[in-house]
């Protein structure tokens, strides 16, 4: 029988995505890294998601992640659409550059 | 006996006059004005003989005017649209609606050539009239405190609005406002009186107030009774507040007739006579209204010495002989000052109608100082004039010997101080009017306008009052008829005093010759030599400027400037905007953390939830 | 079909549809359906007028459907004789509200009246609820119409003085929302009967220090609105950018939603902390009738200066309130009424002014009594009335309110009746520098008499003041009712005797009846 791995190796790997996410969607400056920061942080949310419907041996939590997962997946599909429509009409991707909302 | 038709006729020539008197014709104007009140005149009259001999009031109900509460009930209002006659009612309907009706001829031949402001004031002018008899009858039929006060107050609207007649000439409208401000100031009085009587007699009919009045304690009638004789000195323009009067004299001639010496001054005197019951159980009041009274008397008679206007002679005149006629009831000689009330009525209009038909022929001259030698070229002014001269003098048998008389007898008894001051004053007005007629008729003439008698729409009415002035006092024995409406006064006979006060009139005529006619330059000289005495009364002695001083300009410039500037706007607003921008200002400060950048609120709940994270790892988890 | 049901939603109704107006004829149409269906509106009320029956002091048409379930919210709405009236005086300023903006508003004239509409809906709804949480909900309705009429048809500071209208109302009836609540949490009820009828029988009881906590919170959002001294800044802001209907209908029937909110509500909830304040609510009012008339005094704004004397005027009211006689109560509902007439009229007859002559300075005017005779006397009578003439309408309630005022402290009329000199002196001479004088030459090219629909406007408000002035009884007996019936909840419902804190010898006076 094979030892399982233990619960908090999950949660850690989580832990350590979801700051990688956060840390990328402070820093970087390329909206298409910031896009893809959030989705990190999706995902590590959906890994402890699970991990947690897994310890407690409770359905809630695979359903949490398919929500999240669609949401992320409809959410991408727009970003994506009105990333490629910022790069058309300004041809930058520098999120600094994107502030015509503001003043 | 439908008294309610005796005002109800001018207020209807007010009310067409008033609406469509701007499409009337002239005579269509004076046929309505006139008419009505000829009406009501006939109608006093048909009312007098069918109600006999009236030793008791006539009252009649109408309609409830006001009322609050239930009856029996606590603080129960019940003000009723009442009128009353009685017989002191009867010789002030007489007085209002008989020279009410003479002025309105008379203002016939006056307005004639009127072309006021606003398509000629022709029409304005009678309808105003109107409304002014309307609220006096009111004000003598009003059977209750409330009612009379209706027409107190309605008199002073028609004053004020007539007094400002020529309204594109801001001295009439700056005396009209003064008229109605001042009598504002003893309407308070008044209105205060009238609370109080209700406070303690839960009523302001006549008849309820005056059946409790005699047996309330005498401080609460003598405070009504001070009160009361507040609303007395604005109306009858005594001291301190006779300061309207002179100016009123802005309006047109005969309004100052009818309304400034006739009817509207003498109802504080009306009012006064009416609340005997209070003021003869408040012997302090009387005291005090008789001092006012000869006090104004004086002061005015003074004044009246140094004018050269001869409209403001004839004001300060009556003014003067109003103190007279408050001294009169001030020393329970109620019907000795209802009876001067009434050949004053006389006299007076006379000299203002005169002094009219003057100015008239002079195409509106005022000045007397460019006047002289009249004599010949308007004669039937000049002799109704002289009538109301010797009337005003005190010469007896005329109608002002009988009244002042009566009165001069009641002070002396009353107290021999105020009966010297009203000889002495006696001898002013004797003087001061010779001095206005020799200035005005005799002497040569000194003006360039080329005089021309007034028309018999004029001096018609002008012979009637003079034939009044005359033979008024003999005809019409006012105590005798009213003594039964008051209390009896002491029959006394004291031949002495009418020969001192008759020797004052005459001696005030005779000076005046001296001065005026004989040696034409003593008057001059005389005011030279007494510059600083001269100065002060040919100024009336500066009471308009001191109430400016003490009274107008500190409340318009504290108003100004502490209570809008300072309070309002300062202290108020500054505290509402002070508020206001202090939360601006600490808005300004969180705002800075709204910068718009979506990665800074990122930042901003990263830092959040660290803190959080170290909290509950420092506390021991959440809290609970 | 509930008569006073349709009064009230009739303008509701009105307000909708007239949002339906298609914007291409919104003007004329806009305006023909806002004079047509105010017009429908006032009838409907004399309706109510006609089967109200004065001799009876008890609410009439009483409607009670539950509104919402929990919390236990009541749609109940009934009428009394002096609610009564001040429907009556909504229903009659209104379409005299619309024919005085005829001209004066050309640009979103749709929006206009359907707000003008839908404030008439508000003030009838404060006027009839009875369920305290209804009332609260009109008493906002009101607010946002008015904020829209002040800041989108005024004058030049518009928004300063809409903002500062909106902050400080809010900033009282918020205070008066908590007590609801509170009220709400000791009772389980907002419906306004039931509450008199728990006091009257002793179930509630308002501890002293409670109750003086409440009833200050009712009585800051009623004062704040009458406007008492020293809230009252907002008033003249409010009123010099103001359109000159939103000016009719803020002085003319708003402002008495703060008195009839003291009258209906402060006495019989909390009648001896009422009586407690009393004094001290009395001399603010004072304050209110000197102070108002000096200001109004010196100011060079025609429309200021009559705004500071609705300051002097709703002093008169709330003197008369906190007398706690028969005769200061009358009064002071009869002041309510003519202060709607005789000050909406002045505020009509100065936006005339206004749109002829494009000014408001005193000194922009002179000698219009030449070139518009009638525009003038109406002005005249207008003035009169609101001096306190006799035979005009201000006279009777002045009167009885004084009289009221000098039963309960002789000092307090003495006092008061200072502000009826003062009335005299600010009004007269106003009218002097506007209408006498040489005419200036812009006077007389600009400045026209009365149009006929001018006349429309101002000739029911002159008969009025005749009216009321001559024949009170046709107004107050129904008032009187009401009145005794306050006057004696505010005598019965008194367990607990309100102290103040700081000691108080004029207090007593209060209790003398």
């Amino acid at each position: 029988m094979m030892t399982a791995v233990p619960i908090s190796w999950f949660l850690t790997l989580s832990a350590i995505l979801f700051a990688l996410g956060v840390a990328g969607f402070l820093f970087r400056r390329n909206i298409i890294t910031v896009f893809m920061s959030i989705e990190l942080m999706l995902n590590a949310v959906n890994l402890s998601f699970v991990t947690f419907s897994y310890q407690h041996k409770e359905v809630a939590g695979h359903l949490f992640t398919f929500f999240v997962m669609v949401v992320a997946a409809a959410e991408a599909a727009v970003g994506l659409a009105i990333i490629l429509t910022v790069f058309k009409n300004r041809s930058t991707l520098n999120i600094d550059d994107v502030n015509s909302m503001k003043n | 006996m439908q008294l309610w038709l005796i005002p109800t006729f001018p207020l209807a020539g007010f009310l067409i006059n008033g609406i469509f008197g701007r499409r009337f014709s002239k005579s269509l104007v004076n046929t309505v004005a006139i008419g009505s009140v000829l009406l009501s005149f006939l109608w006093v009259l048909k009312t007098v003989l069918a109600l006999g001999d009236l030793n008791t009031a006539h009252l009649e109900h109408y309609f409830t005017w006001i009322q609050s509460g239930v009856p029996g009930g606590n603080h129960y209002i019940n003000i009723g649209c009442d009128f009353a006659i009685d017989r002191l009612t009867v010789v002030m309907l007489f007085v209002v609606t008989g020279i009410g009706s003479l002025i309105h001829i008379y203002s016939i031949g006056y307005m004639a050539h009127e072309h006021g402001p606003n398509f000629g004031g022709y029409y304005r002018f009678f309808a105003y009239l109107n409304l002014f008899m309307f609220f006096m009858l009111v004000l003598v039929l009003g059977a209750s405190y409330l009612l009379l006060f209706v027409g107190w107050e309605g008199v002073g609207l028609c004053s004020y609005l007539l007094i400002g007649f020529y309204f594109d000439k801001k001295f009439a409208t700056t005396a009209g406002n003064k008229a109605f401000i001042v009598n504002r100031i003893g309407d308070f009085g008044f209105s205060l009186a009238m609370f109080y009587i209700f406070i303690n007699f839960g009523s302001l009919d006549f008849d309820k107030v005056f059946h409790q009045a005699a047996s309330a304690p005498e401080w609460v009638l003598t405070t009504i009774g001070l009160l009361l004789m507040v609303g007395a000195c604005g109306k009858s323009a005594q001291i301190p507040l006779y300061i309207w009067l002179p100016d009123a004299m802005a309006g047109p001639t005969p309004v100052s007739a009818l309304i400034h010496a006739a009817t509207m001054v003498t109802a504080g005197v009306y009012m006064t006579a009416r609340s005997w019951v209070i003021y003869t159980h408040a012997p302090g009041a009387m005291d005090v209204i008789a001092i006012v009274g000869i006090a104004t008397a004086f002061m005015a008679a003074t004044i009246g010495l140094a004018q050269t206007d001869i409209k403001k002679v004839f004001a300060y005149s009556t003014v003067s002989q109003l103190g007279y006629m408050f001294v009169g009831v001030g020393s329970g000689a109620f019907s000795a000052g209802v009876y001067h009330l009434m050949t004053h009525a006389f006299f007076k209009a006379l000299l203002f109608l005169g002094a009219g038909s003057v100015i008239h022929a002079l195409s509106g001259e005022q000045d007397m100082r460019n006047m002289g030698g009249l004599r010949k070229k308007i004669p039937i002014t000049f002799w109704t004039m002289c009538c109301a001269w010797v009337a005003i003098s005190g010469i007896p048998p005329f109608s002002g010997f009988f009244s002042k008389d009566a009165i001069l007898l009641a002070a002396y008894q009353h107290s021999p101080a105020i009966y010297w001051i009203g000889v002495l004053t006696a001898g002013l007005t004797a003087f001061y009017v010779s001095r206005a007629m020799f200035m005005t008729f005799f002497g040569a003439y000194r003006g360039k306008a080329h005089p021309h008698e007034s028309p018999a729409v004029m001096w018609v009415p002008l012979a009637i009052l003079a034939a009044l002035s005359l033979f008024g006092g003999m005809l019409f024995k006012i105590p005798e008829f009213l003594k039964a409406s008051f209390p009896a006064e002491a029959e006394v006979e004291n031949p002495m005093l009418m020969y001192i006060s008759v020797a004052a009139g005459l001696s005030g005529i005779a000076i005046a010759y001296i001065m005026y006619l004989a040696k034409t330059g003593m008057a001059d000289s005389l005011a030279r030599t007494f510059s600083a005495p001269y100065r002060l009364i040919y100024n009336k002695y500066f009471v308009d400027e001191i109430y400016d001083a003490t009274v107008v300009n500190p409340i318009l410039g504290g108003s100004r400037i502490v209570l809008w500037k300072g309070i309002d706007s300062g202290v108020i607003d500054g505290l509402a905007n002070g508020i206001a921008s202090r939360c601006r200002d600490v808005g300004g400060i969180l705002r800075l953390l709204q910068s718009g950048s979506i990665r800074s609120y990122a930042s901003w709940i990263l830092f959040g939830g660290v803190v959080l994270i170290v909290a509950m790892g420092l506390f021991g988890g959440l809290p609970r | 079909m509930n008569l006073l049901l349709t009064v009230l939603f009739l303008p509701l109704a009105a307000f909708i549809l007239a949002l339906a107006i298609p914007r291409s004829t919104e003007e004329r149409a806009s305006r023909l359906w806002a004079l047509v269906s105010s017009l429908g509106i006032f009838v409907a009320s004399l309706g109510l007028l006609a089967y109200f029956n004065p001799a009876l002091s008890s609410e009439q048409f009483v409607t009670d459907v539950p509104w919402i379930g929990t919390p236990n919210i009541h749609f109940a709405i009934s009428v009394n004789g002096v609610s009564l009236w001040l429907i009556l005086l909504s229903t009659f300023l209104t379409p005299i509200c619309v024919l005085v903006s005829w001209n004066a508003i050309k640009d979103r004239a749709k929006e206009f009246y359907a707000f003008l509409l839908l404030l008439e809906f508000g003030l009838i709804g404060v006027f009839l609820a009875q369920d305290l949480f209804l009332f609260y909900v009109f008493w906002e309705v009101c607010l946002v119409p008015m904020y829209f009429l002040i800041g989108i048809w005024g004058h030049g500071r518009r928004i300063y003085a809409a903002v500062k209208f909106f902050l400080f109302t809010m900033a009282g009836s918020v205070l008066m929302l908590a007590a609801i609540i509170f009220i709400y949490n000791k009772t389980a009820t907002f419906s306004y009967p039931a509450i008199l009828s728990m006091l009257a029988s002793g179930r509630l009881v308002f501890p002293p220090q409670e109750q003086l906590i409440l009833f200050l919170a009712f009585f800051v959002a009623f004062a704040i609105k009458v406007p008492l001294f020293p809230l009252h800044t907002w008033l003249p802001d409010a009123h010099v950018e103001a359109p000159t209907a939103g000016s009719i209908m803020l002085a003319g029937v708003m402002l008495k939603m703060g008195t009839y909110g003291l009258f209906h509500f402060c006495l019989p909830l909390f009648p001896s902390a009422a009586r407690a304040c009393a004094p001290w609510i009395c001399i603010l009012a004072i304050i209110g009738i000197i102070y108002g008339s000096l200001v109004a005094l010196v100011q060079p704004n025609m429309k200021k200066l009559v705004a500071y004397t609705s300051v002097a005027h709703l002093g008169f009211v709330v003197l008369g309130i906190f007398t706690f006689t028969q005769p200061g109560l009358d009064g002071a509902v009869y002041q309510m009424l003519n202060h709607g007439v005789s000050t909406g009229a002045l505020f009509l007859i100065v936006g005339i002014l206004y749109e002829r002559r494009h000014s408001l300075e005193i000194s922009d005017y002179g000698g219009v009594a030449t070139v518009a005779p009638w525009l003038s006397t109406a002005f005249l009578i207008t003035t009169l009335a609101s001096i306190g003439l006799p035979t005009l309408n201000n006279f009777v309630g002045e009167f009885l309110v004084l009289q009221g005022a000098a039963i309960a402290n002789f000092s307090w009329a003495v006092w008061a009746s200072l502000g009826v000199i003062l009335s005299a002196c600010y009004m007269l001479w106003m009218y002097q520098r506007v209408f006498y004088g040489e005419t200036a030459h812009e006077v007389r090219a600009h400045v026209p008499d009365l149009s006929p629909r001018e006349w429309a406007a101002i000739l029911p408000l002159i008969v009025m003041m005749v009216w009321m002035g001559i024949y009170s009884q046709s107004f107050l007996a129904p008032v009187g009712k009401t009145t005794a019936l306050v006057l004696d909840q505010t005598t019965k419902n008194v367990p607990t005797r309100v102290q103040l804190p700081v000691h108080n010898p004029s207090a007593e006076v209060a209790h003398v009846r």
